[in-house]
C-alpha cells in the first residue's frame, strides 16, 4: 500500500492519537485475522515457543494475549456477535492506557520470530498480527523512542543508525586495498546491486570484503549504489508501512535506475522479509528484478559451481538460523550447502531450521534500548541450545542476530566466538590466502 | 350382570374354580408385582375374604384394543380369573343389555356402591373446553359421564394409553381436544396402566393388588405401577447383547435382522419405553413385538403418536425441517455477509481515510 | 399431556422444537461468522511467491492436528489431555451408532460404527481429560491468565454434552427420557453457543491454518 494522501483528511488530526490508532488497527483486518481470533481456544501453546514468556515466566508475554487491542477492534467491529455485545454495553473497549501498557507487550517482548505462528494449533499466524498491532501502535504514538529514532534517521539520513555514503567510501578503499580489487559503484545493467545494511558496514565489514572476493572468483557484476546502499526498514520494525514503503522505495528507484536484474539483501533477516516479501505489498506493484537474500546467492553460484573452495574448517562449528531468513523466508537448506563446503565439523543446534529459536534481538528489539534486559532474557533460550552441542564457534547470517549472540555469549562469559557466513565462504575460496 | 354381593372366594368357588388355581394366580400375580413370596399366603386370604368390588367400566374414545386385550387373551388365563373376582356392572361393549337399560344398571351401581366402587377408563375424552359432541354416549357427553362417575369412586384405572395419557386420539392436531382421564381427575387415588393395549396381567394384576391390599399398588410419576413400569424395555430385551457389542440390524430382512439383533437402527424406542412386555410377553407368554422381529413403538408412553416416527431410531429429531435450517444459514450468510461488507468498507475508509505517518511526526515525540 | 414438565415432554420437545431452534440458531450464527471471515478476504499479494498456496495450505490443515516435537516436549500434559479428549470427543460424537443414525437422519450420510461399550470406555477417558483440562486451565499460570468467563462456560457446556451423554447411555439417570432430553439438550446448548463463542474453532480453524500454510507456503515454508 503506498501512503495516501487523502485531502478528505482533517489536516487538524497530524497528532498521534487513539483514533487515528484505531483507524490503522482497523485497516489491518482482514480474513486471515477474523480466521485466527476467531479460532484461538486459549490453550496456551503460544507461550510454549516463546522465548520472551519461557525466559522470564511471566504468562503476560503469551504471545496471543499481545494482539489484545487488535482482537478487540475486530470483535466489536467486525463481527455481528461484537455488534450485539456492544449494543448491551458489554464490549470492552481499546483505550489509550490499554495501548500504553501493551507498548511492551507488542514491542519489548517480541522480536516477531514467528515460532508461535508455528505451533499454534488452530494455524493463529500470532506473528502476521503483532506486525499489524504495531501499525496501530504507531498511529496511537505508543511506539517505543528507540524504533521511532531509528526511523527517524531511516527516513533523514538514509540510515537507520545515520551513517552516510562517505563512511562507507572509507570503507570501500580499505577493501579495495585490502583485496586488490574493485568494488563496482553505481555500474548499470550489472546482474546484482548490493544492498548492505548500517550494522554490517559498521560491526562487520569484513563482509564486503567477502561479496568483492567471492563475486570476483564467481565472476559475477555487482555495483553497489551511491543513491541507496541501505538495505534495512526502520519502518517494518516500528511497522508504519508509510515509512516502510518510502524506504523501500529508495531500494526500487536505484535498482530501476541502475536496471539491474536482481537486488541482493544482505547478512540481515528483517531487510530480507521487508525488501523481499513486503516491499512489493508497500509499494503496491510488482518490481522489475528479483530479490535474493546474500546466501540464497552464493548457494546458487555454489549450485552452478562457480565457486571453488580448498581446505575446510577444522572446529566445531554450529549454526545460527535468522528467524526471518529461515522460518520467515524459507531460506534453510542453503545455508547448510554452503557449511558443508567449508565446515568439517558441523553440528545442528537441537531445533533448528524452521523451529530454531530467535536470538532474541530481532523486531526492532535490539534498537529499543528499554528493552534490554528482556533481551538477554530471551537470549537464554539460544544459550542453552548453544550449550546443548557446545560449539566452538557460532555461523550466521544476520548481522543483528550476530551482535546478539556475541554481546549475549559474552555476557554469560562463553568463549565462542561468532563468524558471518559468506567470511566463512570467502575464506576458503580457491587461489586465496588460506585464513591466519 | 347384577351385583352380587358375596366375596371373592365364594365367587370362585361357585364358577368351579380350584384352590390350586387360585393358589397359583395369587403367586403369579405377587411374583409380577415383586411382592416377597412371604406375601402370598396373606395376599391369598385376603383375596379370599375380599368382597367383590363393584366396577363401572367406561369406554370413551378408545378402539377397544384394551378390553380385547383383556377378554381376548389365551384361555383359561388369570385375567379370567380376575373378572370373575369382580363385579363388572357397566362396561357397555360387554354387556348383554343396551341402550336405556345399560344406563339404568349404570347408574344403580353408582348409588349403590357409592364411595366404593371401581370406575375404569378406556379411551380419552374430549376436555371440558372441547366440543362434547365429539363423543357421546347415549347423549351424555364423555366428560359430564366421568365427572359424574367419579363422584363415587373409590379409585380410578385409566386402562391403556389412551385414558393414561390421550393416546391417539390426543396426537397432534387433536382435532377433538381430547384429554387423558389423569389431566381431569386430581383427588381421587387413580393407576395408569398404560399400554397400546396394556399388557392384560399388569391390568389383573394391579386388580389383585387392590382387592388384596385395599389399596393401589406404588406408582411412578405417570402414575404408573412401578412394579410392571419399573423397568425399561431396553434394560430387559433379550436382544440388548446386540446393542451393547454394537451388532444391529439395519433392515428388516437383512443378516442382523434374521440373527435377532438389536433393532435400535429401525426405530425401536425400547431404550425410552416402559413396560412389562419384555418380561411378561403377550399371549400366555408366547411372545411380544421385540422378538416377532418388530420394533418397539412405546406404546405405553406419553405422546408415543407424535414421537416421530415409529422407523426412525430413538437419537433422530423429531420434526426435522430442512427447509427451516436452510433458511437459517440463508439468513445467517447474509446477516454475516451484511457485517463483512460493512466491515470491509469500514476497512477501506480506514485504510484511504488513514492520515500517513511521518518522519516529522515521529520525530516530534522524541 | 403436553406438559414440558413430565420427562418424555421434555424428550420430546428437546428431538423437536427445540432441535430446530438449536440448528437454526446455530446455521445462522456459523454462516454469519463464515461470512465474516471469508468475504474480508485478503488483499492482493505482489510479492513473488516461492511456492504455491493451496497444498502447503492444506498440509498446514492437516499437520496441526499433531504438535512439533519440541512442543510437545515442553507441554506434554496440555498436548496429551488435548488431544485425548478431542480425540474421545470426535469418536463419542462420530462413531457411537445413535449419532450416527442422527447424522444420516439430517444429512443423509453414514458409516460404520463402532462397538458400544468401547465408545463408552472412549467416553469415560475423554471425561477424565476434560477434567484434567479443567484443572490444568484453573492452575497453568498462562492459561489462568488467559482465560475468561467464556472458556469456564464453554467447557462446561462441552463437559455436560459429554458427561450426559456418559449418563444417559449407562441409564444412571432415570427415567430414561429424561437422560436423553438432558444430553440432547446439552447437546442444543453447544450448538447455540458455537457460533458466539471460541467453539467456532471447530470451523474456523481449518480455515485459520489453510492461511497458516498458504502464507508460509508462499514464502517456502511448510508451517
Amino acid at each position: 500500500m503506498s501512503p495516501i494522501v487523502n485531502p478528505a483528511v482533517n489536516p487538524e488530526a497530524t497528532t498521534f492519537n487513539l483514533e487515528r490508532g484505531l483507524a490503522a488497527f482497523r485497516a489491518e483486518i482482514d480474513g486471515p485475522v477474523a480466521a485466527f481470533f476467531s479460532s484461538c481456544v486459549h490453550c496456551g501453546i503460544c507461550a510454549q515457543s516463546c522465548p520472551f514468556y519461557l525466559e522470564t515466566g511471566d504468562p503476560k508475554y503469551t504471545p496471543i494475549l499481545k494482539l489484545e487491542p487488535l482482537r478487540l477492534v475486530w470483535e466489536s467491529e467486525f463481527t455481528l456477535w461484537g455488534k450485539i455485545k456492544g449494543a448491551l454495553g458489554l464490549q470492552r473497549k481499546v483505550t489509550d492506557a490499554m495501548l500504553a501498557e501493551w507498548e511492551e507487550l507488542i514491542y519489548d517482548s517480541c522480536s516477531m520470530c514467528g515460532r508461535c505462528s508455528m505451533v499454534c494449533p488452530v494455524g493463529n499466524d500470532i506473528q502476521a498480527m503483532v506486525r499489524k498491532s504495531r501499525e496501530g501502535m504507531v498511529a496511537a504514538g505508543h511506539a517505543p523512542e528507540g524504533l521511532a529514532g531509528a526511523a527517524v534517521r531511516a527516513v533523514k539520513t538514509g540510515s537507520p543508525m545515520g551513517l552516510q555514503w562517505k563512511t562507507l567510501q572509507v570503507q570501500i578503499e580499505h577493501v579495495q586495498t585490502s583485496s586488490g580489487l574493485t568494488v563496482p559503484v553505481d555500474q548499470p545493467g550489472v546482474d546484482y546491486l548490493v544492498m548492505l545494511s548500517s550494522m554490517e558496514v559498521i560491526n562487520f565489514p569484513e563482509y564486503l570484503e567477502a561479496i568483492t572476493k567471492i563475486f570476483d572468483h564467481a565472476g559475477v557484476t555487482w555495483t553497489l549504489s551511491t543513491q541507496c546502499f541501505e538495505a534495512t526498514n526502520a519502518g517494518i520494525q516500528i511497522g508504519n508501512k508509510d515509512i516502510a514503503a518510502l524506504l523501500v522505495e529508495r531500494v526500487v528507484d536505484a535498482a530501476v535506475k541502475l536496471g539491474v536484474k536482481n537486488v541482493i539483501s544482505p547478512e540481515c533477516g528483517h531487510a530480507y522479509t521487508a525488501i523481499r516479501w513486503e516491499g512489493p505489498n508497500l509499494i503496491g506493484r510488482r518490481y522489475p528484478f528479483r530479490v535474493f537474500h546474500i546466501i540464497e546467492v552464493l548457494d546458487q553460484l555454489r549450485a552452478q559451481g562457480r565457486i571453488t573452495t580448498e581446505g575446510k574448517e577444522l572446529d566445531r562449528l554450529s549454526l545460527h538460523d535468522p528467524c526471518n531468513l529461515a522460518r520467515k523466508s524459507g531460506v534453510i537448506q542453503q545455508q547448510r550447502n554452503l557449511m558443508d563446503l567449508v565446515a568439517d565439523q558441523f553440528v545442528e543446534l537441537p531445533e533448528h531450521g524452521r523451529f530454531q529459536w530467535c536470538c532474541g534481538a530481532g523486531g526492532g528489539v535490539s534498537s529499543n534500548e528499554r528493552a534490554e534486559p528482556l533481551k538477554l532474557a530471551a537470549f537464554k533460550r539460544k544459550k542453552a541450545q548453544i550449550e546443548a552441542v557446545e560449539p566452538e564457534r557460532m555461523v550466521t547470517m544476520c548481522a543483528t542476530c550476530r551482535t546478539q549472540l556475541e554481546e549475549g555469549l559474552e555476557h554469560f562469559n562463553m568463549d565462542i566466538p561468532v563468524v558471518g557466513l559468506t567470511e566463512l565462504i570467502a575464506d576458503h575460496l580457491v587461489d586465496k590466502e588460506e585464513p591466519a | 350382570m347384577t351385583a352380587k354381593k358375596h366375596s371373592v372366594g365364594e365367587h370362585l368357588r361357585d364358577q368351579g374354580v380350584s384352590r390350586r388355581a387360585f393358589l397359583k394366580f395369587c403367586t403369579a400375580s405377587a411374583s409380577l408385582m415383586a411382592l416377597p413370596p412371604g406375601l402370598i399366603p396373606a395376599m391369598a386370604a385376603a383375596l379370599e375374604q375380599a368382597r367383590r368390588p363393584s366396577v363401572i367400566w367406561l369406554s370413551f374414545q378408545e378402539c377397544t384394543g384394551c378390553t380385547e386385550s383383556l377378554t381376548r387373551s389365551h384361555a383359561p388365563t388369570v385375567e379370567d380369573l380376575i373378572l370373575e373376582m369382580i363385579s363388572l356392572d357397566y362396561h357397555h361393549t360387554l354387556q348383554a343389555a343396551a341402550g336405556e337399560a345399560a344406563e339404568a344398571a349404570r347408574e344403580q351401581a353408582m348409588k349403590d356402591n357409592f364411595g366404593n366402587y371401581l370406575l375404569i377408563v378406556d379411551g380419552s375424552l374430549p376436555g371440558p373446553d372441547a366440543n362434547p359432541g365429539y363423543s357421546t354416549i347415549a347423549g351424555v357427553s364423555n366428560y359430564a359421564m366421568l365427572m359424574e362417575a367419579v363422584e363415587g369412586a373409590a379409585a380410578v384405572i385409566a386402562v391403556g394409553t389412551c385414558a393414561a395419557f390421550g393416546g391417539l386420539p390426543e396426537a397432534a392436531p387433536n382435532p377433538t381436544g381430547a384429554v387423558a382421564v389423569m389431566d381431569l381427575i386430581k383427588d381421587k387415588p387413580l393407576v395408569n396402566v398404560s399400554g397400546c393395549p396394556p399388557v392384560p396381567m399388569v391390568i389383573s394384576g394391579v386388580l389383585a393388588h387392590y382387592l388384596a391390599f385395599g389399596r393401589l399398588p406404588e406408582l411412578d410419576e405417570y402414575h404408573r405401577p412401578l412394579a410392571f413400569f419399573g423397568q425399561s424395555i431396553h434394560d430387559r430385551c433379550y436382544r440388548r447383547p446386540f446393542y451393547d457389542k454394537g451388532l444391529f440390524a439395519e433392515t428388516f430382512d437383512d443378516e442382523g435382522a434374521r440373527a435377532g439383533w438389536c433393532l435400535y437402527r429401525l426405530g425401536c424406542k425400547g431404550p425410552s419405553t416402559y413396560n412389562a412386555c419384555a418380561t411378561m410377553r403377550w399371549n400366555a407368554g408366547t411372545s411380544w413385538p421385540i422378538e416377532a422381529g418388530h420394533p418397539c413403538l412405546g406404546c405405553s408412553e406419553p405422546r408415543f403418536w407424535d414421537a416421530g416416527s415409529f422407523y426412525a431410531p430413538l437419537s433422530v429429531p423429531t420434526d426435522l425441517s430442512s427447509t427451516q435450517v436452510l433458511t437459517a444459514g440463508a439468513a445467517g450468510a447474509l446477516v454475516g455477509g451484511t457485517v463483512a461488507t460493512l466491515a470491509r468498507r469500514t476497512v477501506e475508509t480506514a485504510a484511504a481515510s488513514r492520515q500517513p505517518v511521518t518522519a516529522d511526526e515521529l520525530e516530534q515525540t522524541l | 399431556m403436553t406438559a414440558l414438565t413430565d420427562p418424555m415432554g421434555f424428550l420430546l420437545f428437546t428431538k423437536g422444537p427445540l432441535f430446530n431452534i438449536a440448528i437454526a440458531i446455530f446455521a445462522l450464527g456459523l454462516l454469519a461468522r463464515l461470512a465474516e471471515i471469508l468475504l474480508l478476504g485478503r488483499r492482493p499479494n505482489f510479492a513473488e511467491p516461492r511456492a504455491g498456496e493451496w497444498l502447503p495450505g492444506l498440509r498446514t490443515v492437516v499437520t496441526r492436528t499433531l504438535p512439533d516435537p519440541g512442543t510437545f516436549k515442553r507441554a506434554p500434559f496440555n498436548v496429551v489431555t488435548g488431544l485425548i479428549w478431542h480425540i474421545g470427543f470426535l469418536v463419542a460424537l462420530l462413531l457411537f451408532i445413535p449419532h450416527i443414525e442422527l447424522i444420516k437422519g439430517l444429512f443423509g450420510v453414514s458409516w460404520p460404527g463402532l462397538p458400544n461399550p468401547f465408545v463408552d470406555l472412549v467416553t469415560a477417558v475423554t471425561l477424565v481429560a476434560l477434567a484434567a483440562t479443567l484443572v490444568h486451565r484453573l492452575n497453568h499460570p498462562v492459561k489462568k491468565r488467559l482465560s475468561t468467563v467464556e472458556d469456564y462456560l464453554v467447557w462446561t457446556v462441552t463437559f455436560l454434552v459429554v458427561l450426559t451423554g456418559y449418563l444417559a447411555y449407562n441409564r444412571l439417570i432415570n427415567p430414561y427420557p429424561l437422560a436423553l432430553g438432558l444430553h440432547i439438550l446439552s447437546a442444543e446448548l453447544f450448538l447455540i453457543i458455537l457460533p458466539f463463542t471460541k467453539l467456532t474453532h471447530i470451523f474456523t480453524a481449518f480455515i485459520a491454518r489453510w492461511y497458516n500454510g498458504a502464507s508460509f507456503g508462499r514464502r517456502g515454508v511448510q508451517s
